[in-house]
């Protein structure tokens, strides 16, 4: 039982939970606060992720300017994506960016660009430059149930240290005129053009601020394990956007939470469903099926959660009351 | 009087002294039917000038083109001399041109005081960069928020400050986004219906304050349905039916005018020129 929940606690803090955070956080700024819809915040995660690791495998680029060409790709992927979207109704973007995400994935799968992406293998073993910056002496470090080596720790460490920090910078920057504008593009841009703000630009900006808090949400990700061409299918893009909607859209504490959550309550509901086929008292599931019904128990607790607290756990439920 | 506003005899069309605002062949349609088709039009600078015209004239549809929101079949218009056909709606509203909407636009999940600090021009904190670093942009937002907070006291929505815009009711949506326009400081400012829905005695208030409007030496260019009010205020009035321009006068001189009072007739039988009323009224 310790061991089931200890290993549910640890999905609080692991890095593939800063990452999907920081993901939510990165739609939180387009879809919370300037009302864009992206429903293909995987492909910036892909770019973040092939960005990054290209750079190393194939180019032989160090640490830092491989995450400096993943910041310039994912820069180009966002106007690549607004220019011919965010002149147009909102929808367009939403149509838009789910093509490129499977578009992005596609090309990076497919054998021929195998040298390059791996291919369906995908890549590895490109994170040396990043544990090479590690300061934690080598060896194991134990806590309750947890045993986790030097470079762990200093992945668990720098991915929050990157959520924080992106955390804070959109705090900041929608407590500030310039949030005052974004907010106002959400409500009605015809509004905020009228009163002489470049309503393009703007949604142009949020697309490139939240996409790159994607991209770097990709290459968190990836840091300590592998990347996989399967894993930046739409799915990627949902399990944020529960994320999101779990936390509160129009909230940056919420993307956090509600990452934490999602990620808990998978690993608990697993767990808990195996252990149960193990010792015999769950008898209508085999093992298999563990792993799909763990997905519906979670997307029940969710249509709980969205029908009894509609705004998320962090939103004001006012802003709901207002918009109905 | 008119002397004083129009060059010659007051046709529609006809040429002012001084005008802000000069439109010329500016004609649009929808499908087969032309929306607007406007040969000549001059607006007085410093003046109060009234836009009326039965409905679907063409007078919002006009006010579109010429803010830029809607594009023109074809037209040129300058505004103090600038060429502005092509520009973008939020470069003319940058040069002192600003609108308000038929239909309301209040930024309802934002307080009524951000939706008023929004109209302030020239905030440096609304580039991304200078956004991060508040010593940067403090001072002009005290700044913004004390004139907004003025402004609200006139429009009667100081309590409401630090309300969600949602929780206005629709005249108050009409008053906040008036003054949320005047916090562009416009040279000329363009009011599509500001008093529908706003009730009689805020209403004096409002033609009160409009008429300070143009003391303070603005511009002010209005649609308004109700003929009292257009009386009441506007130095100059232009009639629209049908997207042409049909007359143009002071407004007990167009109140007479056989094209005006058939273009309103022809099109619903029961509308009141406000000659009834006005004679109730006194
Ligand atoms: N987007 C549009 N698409 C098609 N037709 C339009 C559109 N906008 C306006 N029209 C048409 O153009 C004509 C003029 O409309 P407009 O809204 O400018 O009238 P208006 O003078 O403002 O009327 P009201 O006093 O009722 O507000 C109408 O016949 C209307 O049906
Ligand atoms: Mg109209």
């Amino acid at each position: 039982m310790d061991l089931i929940l200890g290993n549910a606690i640890s999905w609080l803090f692991q890095p593939i939970t800063a990452a999907y955070a920081l993901a939510a956080i990165g739609i939180a700024l387009h879809f919370g606060f300037t009302g864009l819809l992206n429903f293909g915040q995987a492909v910036f995660m892909a770019v973040g992720a092939y960005g990054f690791s290209i750079s190393v495998k194939f180019f032989g680029l160090g640490f830092w300017p491989a995450v400096g060409v993943a910041v310039i790709a994912s820069i180009a992927m966002a106007f690549l994506l607004g220019i011919p979207t965010l002149r147009l109704r909102s929808d367009y973007l939403a149509i838009v960016t789910i093509a490129a995400a499977e578009v992005f994935r596609f090309i990076v799968s497919t054998t021929s660009a195998q040298p390059v992406t791996g291919g369906p293998q995908g890549l590895n073993q490109y994170s040396e430059g990043f544990y090479a910056m590690n300061p934690i002496p080598v060896g194991h470090y134990k806590f309750w149930v947890w045993d986790f080596k030097q470079d762990d720790l200093f992945a668990i460490a720098v991915s929050w240290l990157v959520v924080t920090f992106f955390a804070v910078l959109l705090a900041i920057l929608i407590r500030s005129p310039w949030g005052r504008v974004i907010k106002g593009i959400r409500e009605d841009e015809d509004a905020v053009r009228s009163l002489g703000k470049n309503v393009y630009s703007y949604k142009m900006q949020s697309l490139v601020v939240g996409g790159l808090m994607g991209t770097f949400a990709g290459i968190l990700f990836v840091l300590p394990t592998s990347v996989q061409p399967g894993n930046y299918g739409t799915t990627l893009t949902f399990y944020i956007w529960t994320i999101l909607l779990l936390g509160g859209a129009s909230t940056v504490i919420g993307s956090i939470v509600g990452a934490m959550i999602f990620w808990s309550l998978l690993s608990l509901t697993g767990d808990l469903l195996s252990t149960g086929v193990d010792n015999g008292t769950i008898t209508f599931l085999t093992q298999n099926q563990v792993g799909a019904i763990r997905f519906m128990l979670v997307g029940v607790a969710l249509m709980l959660l969205v029908i009894f607290r509609p705004q998320g756990i962090f939103g004001n439920k006012k802003e709901l009351y207002f918009n109905a | 009087m008119p002397s004083q506003i129009a060059i010659g005899a007051a046709v529609p069309g006809c040429a002012k002294v001084d005008p802000i605002l000069i439109a010329d062949n500016v004609r649009r349609q929808f499908g087969g039917n032309v929306a607007v088709d406007v040969e000549h039009v001059e607006i007085p600078r410093g003046l109060i000038t009234a836009l009326i015209g039965p409905n679907g004239a063409g007078k919002t549809t006009f006010f579109n083109l010429l803010t830029g929101f809607d594009q023109p079949n074809s037209g040129d218009w300058t505004f103090d001399g600038v060429k502005l056909a092509g520009v973008p709606a939020f470069k003319v509203a940058r040069m002192g041109m600003v609108r308000t909407f038929q239909l309301t636009k209040s930024l309802n999940m934002i307080t009524v005081m951000e939706n008023m600090r929004l109209g302030a021009q020239k905030q440096p904190g609304e580039s991304l960069l200078r956004a991060l670093i508040k010593p940067l942009w403090k001072r002009n937002e005290d700044a913004i928020t004390a004139r907004a907070a003025e402004l609200l006291t006139r429009f009667k929505l100081d309590a409401k400050s630090d309300d969600f815009a949602a929780s206005l009711s629709g005249g108050q949506r009409k008053l906040l986004e008036m003054a949320r326009a005047l916090m562009t400081q416009p040279r000329l400012v363009m009011l599509d219906e500001p008093m529908a829905g706003v009730n009689p005695a805020l209403t004096q208030s409002l033609l009160e304050h409009i008429r300070g409007l143009k003391n303070e030496g603005m511009t002010v260019l209005f649609v308004e349905h109700d003929m009292h009010m257009v009386r009441n205020i506007s130095d100059w009035v232009i009639v629209m039916a049908e997207g042409k321009i049909v007359a143009e006068g002071p407004p007990n001189e167009v109140m007479k005018n056989p094209a005006v009072i058939d273009a309103y007739l022809g099109a619903h039988h029961d509308s009141d020129l406000g000659t009834e009323k006005q004679a109730k009224g006194n």
